[in-house]
Order: structure tokens, then C-alpha cells, then sequence
């Protein structure tokens, strides 16, 4: 079981530097879309058993980040969304270095940090961290609305990854809170997003920086 | 009974400004209603507060009206009264329709206020009281609150009341950790320990401080004290930080023990300072409130070297000592209560005349307001502490308390003496140096400025008060006796652990005062009898005095303040910094110039402000940190991720 879970963890990381090389926003969707998909699969493969309550979990995120939210973003490109880039800070190879940078740090920390694996592999902890760091990376090098809320997805994708560290600890109704919480994110996000830019005719956060005093 | 008539007067007081709102459309129904109110509500209180003289009304759970409570309660009482008579004139209703109503509810607020600090015996009741008195400070000096001076003065006053506040929160946080109560009374011996008792001590002179204006912490007061209309200086002057000293007299009361000998060196150093360089500081100002206030400050210090000693007589067991000093501090409360009031009210009528309270634009104002003169120079004399006035007397016990400290033998002793007569001494010549400049200039020679000329005697509204204060500011002078039962009820209440007290009229005599004042008054009127007559039979000439052979000398040519008051600025240069903007060399023909001098205030302009600019200076050098952009907030959180990763898997 072991095995199969390092190889969709190994797919995982190798998703995160796909977004972090995506150029444009629906091959970005794509790829947090798959690995929406894997992390359900994951949870399925962690467990070792194939419980009920387990089954339900994978099954919902299954749906819900590999469905849902993807039909979702989908849908706010082809409606929104007139520049179809993700308008990159800096270069995507910069980004994709940073994201490497992140995940070599990752491998090496990951190693002294107080943290129980359990029989599950000693790759949870590491492509967690990772995954959070290119989730981060995402959020500040990407100046389109959706590609923040991509972002902000796989940095969720990364804290769940690490869940599975804690499975036994947190009860099954909690899991499905953080589940919904984060599709009302999204919905929310989703409805801010549609709004502004039927007020602005833009999306680029660049806009947003009125705030400071 | 009396604590009734006292409650009932300050509750009168407290709605005494509600009938302005609810009668705004009569003209001036509302603000006589208002007077009648507050002049209803101070006559029932003194009449409770002296009734509670002769029988002590027993202390409830919240109030509690003692002889100390009476000390502060009188001057209350009293000035408020007379300042709402003056207001009516000084302040008409018509003439400020914006601002009038909200004046008097304040003034009345703020009076109602002060009373319940001196009367209350509970923290809570203490700290609602103190924050009314201190929000209705801050409405009253900001009575013209389109004035950007008036603003800037009302926000320093609200951030330094609000720092005496919070010690004073920290005061009664510490007070209940001790007691476990919150009723206010004497801290029984034993419970704090040296470094409680230390930290007390500094909290409450810190917190009373603030709002008595104590020297490094009085900041506030020059500019409230200018900008406030002038009955409420007078208020604010007289009775306001007075209620500071109430509570550093009072916060001094509940520490148990013997205090050690250095509060009183703390307290009479502070004195010193405040005393010395408020009237080097009043010396160099060239507005008239400005100067004022500075003499305020002058003479909190004169109060609190008196606190000084009566601490030092309770550490050294010298009733005696106790007994002058705190009598010498509370007599000096009313006198300066009263001949401050006094001061405010008739540089209130002056300026009410001219329109400037710029010392170098009046003058020669005796010919056109004899009793606005004549009530100026009688506050002048009672300030300098010169007999025969009321003045003369507090100081006078000061004194008498820092020369029996030299009686007493010990080396401990003669440090207090040491510091209290020769700065006394010193306090009490600049101050006459101070009102003969301020007196010289506005009443006596020519009027420099065409709004003087136009000048006119007050009304009876305002001459009346000044003349009310005028008596008092007499009778306390020629028969100080009349104040001794007063006085000793507080020092009884102040000092309750003390086995052998004594009364003040044994100490002191009092009668041979009396005596030398009434001496002094009838040689006073002899002497200007004769000069009167003289003047009168040997016809007199008016003509302009030497004017250097200047072909056309106008009154501008006059001595002025600053030059008057040059020398002895030079000799305190090292405290009372100057900005002076000068002409430079000119040519043969020189064009009109300008000629600017300004006063720095020790701490205000050469301490706070600039630490406070530096500050902003440095911090605004982080200001790129607020980019204002998204993305890099997100970096912040990454970074300190990071940090946080590196230093938990370093370890």
C-alpha cells in the first residue's frame, strides 16, 4: 500500500510544477483538477481499509475538487475572464525554479520536523510542505483573479495532504467542514470574481491596490 | 443633611447648562436660567459643605464628605458660581449662538464632576467622576473648535488625561489587588510590600500629575489655558488642577506607613521644578493667558513643595512640620484657587475689550478699566505672595514649615529646607519681576494698537465676580484666622494616623498677621492719599516720557514685554529657550522689517515634539512594508513560513 501512496504523492508534486509552468489559466485549472482527483484517490489509498466513512471522504472530494470546482473556474473563464494568461509577476521558469527550491527545502526539513508518519510513507510530510509552498508561489506571482483562486486551491490541496498524517486523530465530520468550507470559498470567490469584473472590465489584482492608507 | 445640600448643589450644577438647550429660541432666557442654577446650586453647597464642618455627616457606601472632601469642595463651590455670572457677559448667548449652549453644559458638567471626585470613597465612583471632569475639560477647551489652535490644544489635553487615566486605572487595579476592595480607605500597614508601595507612589504622581500639571507632565496646560474662553481658564486654573492635587494629597493619604524620607524629596524636587521654571517660563511670555498659565504651573509647585514637607514631617515624626506644610499646600489651594481666578477673569475683561491677548499690542488700559485694573494688580500682589493679600499668607506657613525644619536637628532634615526657602525665595522675585512686566505693559503707559483706544470698563457681570474674588482674596490676607478650623479638619482628615497633632493656630500666629496686614493697608492708603494730593495741587503735565530725540515717537516706541523681560530671560537662557527671528545688517535707508521672539516650552517644544518627529521620521522609513499590493503581503506570510520552518528544523 505503501508503494502505491508514494507514487501518487510523487504525482502530486510533479502537478504542483505543472501549475507552477502553466501559462495559461485552463491548463492551470487542469492540472489542480487532476490532482483534485489524486488527493481523493489518496485518501482511499492511506486508509488501508475500505471503510464506509472513507469511502464517502474520498468520494466527496472526488466530486467536489475534481467536478465542482473545476466546472466552476471553467465556467468563470469562459464567461469572465477576457485575458486567458495568468499574467505571471515574474517568468514561469522563475517560478518554476522557486517551486523546485521549495520542494528540495521540503525534502531535506521535512526530515527534523517533529512529526509522527506513521506507516504511511515519510513522502507526506515533504510533498505536503511543497505543495503549500507552490500553492504560496502561485498566490503571489499570479496577477489573475482565477489563477489566485487556483492558487489558494492547491494550498488547501497541500494542508489536506498533510491531514493524512492526522487521520486517526480528526473525526470524520470535520473533514467534510473543511471540505464544504472550501467550496463556499470558491462559490464566494467565484461570485466576487464575476462581479468585479462586470464592474471593472478587469480581474488583475494589479487593480487592487488602493487599499494601503 | 449637609451631604444632601452638597449632593443638590452639584446636581444643579450638572443640569445647569440643560436649560440653554431647552430654551435656545428665547435670547438670553436660558443662560440666566442656567446662572440662577449654578448660583442656587453653589449657595446650598457651601452652606452643606460648612454644615458638614461642625458635624461630620456619616460616610456611605460611595460618598463620604470629610474635612479634606470640604477643603477642595469650597473653591468648587465657589469659582464655578462666580464664572457662570461672568460667562452671561463674557460669553453671551447672541453673540456666540454656535457655541454658548454647549459651553454651559459643559462648564456645569465639568463643576458637578470635580465635586464628585472630592466627595467620593469608591474607585469607581472616583474614576467616573475623574472622566467626566476630563471629557468636559476637553469640550470646554475646544469651545471654538474652528480654530485649528484650539483643536490642537483640546487633542494634547485629551492624550495627557488620558495617560493620567490609565495610571490611574493601573492605581486602583493595584489598590484592589491589595485590599480586595474597591471602597476607598487607608491600605492597612503591612499588607504592600517596599517595591508595591514604590510603584503606588509613582502612579499617583503620575496620574494626579498630569492634571495638575506638575512640571514635566504640564504640557497640556499653556495651550488649554490660552485657548479656553476666559472664565473657563479660570476655572480650569483655579479649580481643575486642584482637583489633581486632591487626588496626589488624597492617593497620599491611603498609603499606610511611614513614607520613606525620599518621597518627600521627590515631591519637593518636583515642587522646585515646576515652581522655578514655570515663572522663568511665564517671564517670557508675550500672551497674557499664555503667562498665566505658566503661573499656574508656578504655583502647583509652591503646592506640592508644601505636600513635600508635610510627607517629610510624617517620616520624621515632627507633627509640627506636617501640620505647616499641608496647611501652607491647602491654603495655597484656595489662595491660588482664588487669586487665579481672579487674574483669568480680569485678562478675560481686557481681552473681551481689545481683542488681543498679545501683551505687546495693549497697554495704558488703567485710564479706560479702572476696576479691571485695579482687580488685575490686587491678583498680581496676591500671587507674588506680597502681604498683605491671601498670597503672602500659604507661603508664609511654607516657609515657617522649612525653617522649623531646620530647628529639628537632624542632617535628614535640613535637605528639606535646603531645597524649600531659597527656591521659594527665588519663585516669589521672579513672580513679582513677572506681574510688574505684565501689569506695566497692558494697564499702565499708552496703548500701542488702535483697538486699545477703543477700549471700555466691563460691565457689572464681570466687574462684580472679579470684585467678589477681590474680597476673599482680602479677607484671607487680613484675617487668616478665619480659615483655621477649615484647614485643620483636613490636615485631621489627611493625617488620620497621627497621635499629636496639633492646631495650626498654635503654631502659627496668625493674629500677628492680621495685625501687620492692617499696618500695611492703612500705611498703603496714607501713603496714596499723599501722592493723590500731590498730584492734585501740583499741576501736572502730560507729555510723551524721554524718547531718545527721535523727531516722530509713536506708542509703539514703548518699553515693551520682551524687552522688559530680556535680562532675566538671558540669565535662564539655559531653560527658557528662545527662537528669536531678527533683521539682519541693513542698508542706509532701511526698508520696514520685522522683529519675531517665541518662547520654547522646556519640555513641550524641545523634548516631546522632537522625540515625537524622530519617531515618525524612523517609522515612516518602513512605510514601503504598506505597499498596499497583494502579492506581496503573501510574501510576508511565506517568508515568516519559512522562517519559521528553517529555525524549528535548524533546531
Amino acid at each position: 500500500m505503501q508503494t502505491w501512496v508514494d507514487a501518487v504523492l510523487v504525482l502530486v508534486l510533479l502537478l504542483n510544477f505543472m501549475a507552477l509552468s502553466a501559462g495559461r489559466l485552463r491548463t492551470l485549472i487542469r492540472a489542480v483538477t487532476v490532482q483534485g482527483v489524486l488527493l481523493g484517490l489518496l485518501l482511499a489509498l492511506a486508509r488501508g481499509k475500505w471503510e464506509l466513512t472513507v469511502l464517502v471522504m474520498a468520494g466527496a472530494t472526488v466530486i467536489l475538487k475534481g467536478m465542482v470546482i473545476p466546472r466552476m473556474l471553467f465556467h468563470a473563464v469562459r464567461e469572465v475572464v477576457i485575458h486567458r494568461e495568468t499574467e505571471p509577476v515574474f517568468g514561469l521558469m522563475a517560478s518554476m525554479l522557486l517551486g523546485a527550491s521549495g520542494t528540495v527545502m521540503a525534502l531535506l526539513f521535512s526530515g527534523t520536523l517533529p512529526v509522527v508518519h506513521g506507516n504511511i510513507g515519510s513522502l507526506v510530510a515533504p510533498a505536503a510542505l511543497s505543495t503549500v509552498l507552490a500553492g504560496f508561489l502561485i498566490l503571489m506571482t499570479r496577477r489573475e483573479a482565477i489563477a489566485q483562486v487556483v492558487g489558494y486551491l492547491i494550498l488547501e490541496n497541500g494542508v489536506f495532504v498533510f491531514g493524512l498524517l492526522l487521520m486517526e486523530a480528526i473525526p470524520f465530520l470535520i473533514e467534510l467542514g473543511v471540505l464544504l468550507d472550501l467550496f463556499v470559498a470558491i462559490f464566494v470567490m467565484g461570485i466576487i470574481i464575476h462581479k468585479i469584473s462586470r464592474e471593472y472590465s478587469s480581474v488583475s489584482t494589479r487593480m487592487l491596490s488602493e487599499l494601503k492608507e | 443633611m449637609s451631604s444632601a445640600l452638597v449632593l443638590t448643589g452639584l446636581l444643579l450644577h450638572a443640569v445647569s447648562g440643560i436649560p440653554g438647550w431647552v430654551f435656545r429660541g428665547y435670547r438670553d432666557g436660558g443662560q440666566r436660567l442656567s446662572v440662577w442654577l449654578a448660583g442656587a446650586g453653589s449657595v446650598l453647597g457651601i452652606i452643606g459643605c460648612l454644615a458638614a464642618l461642625w458635624h461630620p455627616p456619616p460616610s456611605g457606601p460611595f460618598l463620604r464628605i470629610d474635612g479634606l472632601a470640604v477643603v477642595f469642595l469650597l473653591p468648587v463651590f465657589l469659582i464655578p458660581a462666580l464664572g457662570a455670572i461672568y460667562g452671561t457677559a463674557y460669553w453671551r448667548q447672541n453673540d456666540h449662538p454656535g457655541n454658548g449652549c454647549r459651553l454651559r453644559l459643559f462648564f456645569g458638567l465639568m463643576t458637578a464632576a470635580m465635586g464628585g471626585v472630592t466627595v467620593a470613597c469608591h474607585a469607581m465612583v472616583f474614576l467616573v467622576a475623574w472622566e467626566i471632569m476630563a471629557l468636559s475639560g476637553f469640550f470646554l477647551i475646544t469651545t471654538e473648535d474652528e480654530d485649528r489652535v484650539a483643536r490642537a490644544a483640546g487633542l494634547l489635553y485629551l492624550i495627557v488625561t488620558h495617560i493620567g487615566t490609565l495610571c490611574l486605572f493601573a492605581w486602583f487595579a493595584l489598590f484592589h489587588l491589595l485590599t480586595g476592595s474597591f471602597a476607598l480607605e487607608p491600605i492597612a500597614d503591612g499588607i504592600a510590600s517596599p517595591a508595591m508601595l514604590t510603584v503606588l507612589f509613582w502612579l499617583a504622581v503620575v496620574a494626579f500629575g498630569c492634571k495638575a500639571g506638575i512640571m514635566p507632565l504640564h504640557i497640556w496646560l499653556p495651550g488649554a489655558h490660552a485657548t479656553a474662553p476666559s472664565h473657563v481658564s479660570a476655572l480650569m486654573s483655579g479649580v481643575l488642577i486642584k482637583i489633581g492635587v486632591y487626588g496626589l494629597v488624597r492617593a497620599l493619604s491611603w498609603l499606610p506607613g511611614v513614607p520613606p524620607l525620599w518621597w518627600a524629596g521627590v515631591l519637593l524636587a518636583l515642587g522646585a521644578v515646576s515652581g522655578v521654571v514655570g515663572v522663568v517660563l511665564a517671564l517670557g511670555q508675550h500672551d497674557l493667558k499664555r503667562l498665566l498659565a505658566y503661573h499656574s504651573i508656578e504655583n502647583i509647585g509652591i503646592i506640592v513643595m508644601g505636600l513635600g514637607i508635610a510627607v517629610a514631617g510624617r517620616t520624621l515624626h515632627q507633627p509640627v512640620l506636617l501640620v505647616l506644610g499641608l496647611a501652607g499646600a491647602l491654603l495655597h489651594v484656595w489662595n491660588h484657587a482664588l487669586f487665579k481666578a481672579l487674574l483669568f477673569l480680569s485678562a478675560g475683561s481686557a481681552i473681551h475689550a481689545t481683542h488681543t491677548r498679545e501683551i505687546d499690542r495693549l497697554g495704558g488700559l488703567a485710564r479706560a478699566m479702572p476696576w479691571t485694573a485695579f482687580s488685575f494688580a490686587l491678583g498680581a500682589v496676591a500671587i507674588c505672595g506680597l502681604p498683605p493679600l491671601n498670597g503672602f499668607v500659604s507661603e508664609w506657613l511654607v516657609y515657617l514649615g522649612a525653617f522649623h525644619a531646620l530647628g529639628i536637628g537632624q542632617a535628614k532634615s535640613w535637605v528639606v529646607a535646603a531645597l524649600a526657602a531659597p527656591i521659594l525665595a527665588l519663585i516669589g522675585g521672579l513672580a513679582v519681576a513677572c506681574f510688574v512686566k505684565a501689569f506695566g505693559v497692558v494697564f499702565l503707559g499708552e496703548g500701542r494698537s488702535p483697538e486699545v483706544c477703543g477700549a471700555r470698563e466691563a460691565g457689572l457681570l464681570m466687574v462684580g465676580p472679579m470684585l467678589v474674588l477681590v474680597f476673599f482674596c482680602v479677607l484671607i490676607g487680613v484675617a487668616p484666622i478665619v480659615v483655621v478650623p477649615v484647614l485643620d479638619a483636613g490636615i485631621r482628615a489627611w493625617a488620620l494616623g497621627e497621635p499629636e497633632l496639633v492646631s495650626l493656630s498654635s503654631l502659627a500666629r496668625l493674629g500677628w498677621i492680621s495685625l501687620g496686614a492692617l499696618a500695611l493697608l492703612a500705611l498703603c492708603g496714607l501713603l496714596g492719599a499723599g501722592l493723590y494730593r500731590r498730584i492734585r495741587c501740583g499741576g501736572v503735565v502730560r507729555s510723551v516720557t524721554w524718547d531718545c530725540g527721535y523727531a516722530a515717537p509713536t506708542s509703539r516706541m514703548q518699553y515693551t514685554a520682551s524687552s522688559f523681560a530680556q535680562i532675566l530671560g538671558s540669565v535662564f537662557a539655559w531653560v527658557q529657550r528662545s527662537q528669536w527671528r531678527k533683521p539682519g545688517t541693513m542698508p542706509v535707508f532701511p526698508d520696514k522689517t520685522r522683529f519675531r521672539g517665541h518662547i520654547l516650552d522646556v519640555v513641550l517644544d524641545t523634548t516631546v515634539k522632537p522625540a515625537f518627529r524622530s519617531a515618525v521620521r524612523f517609522l515612516s522609513s518602513l512605510r514601503f512594508l504598506q505597499a498596499g499590493n497583494i502579492h506581496a503581503y503573501l510574501f510576508y506570510i511565506v517568508a515568516f513560513l519559512i522562517v519559521l520552518l528553517l529555525w524549528k528544523g535548524a533546531a
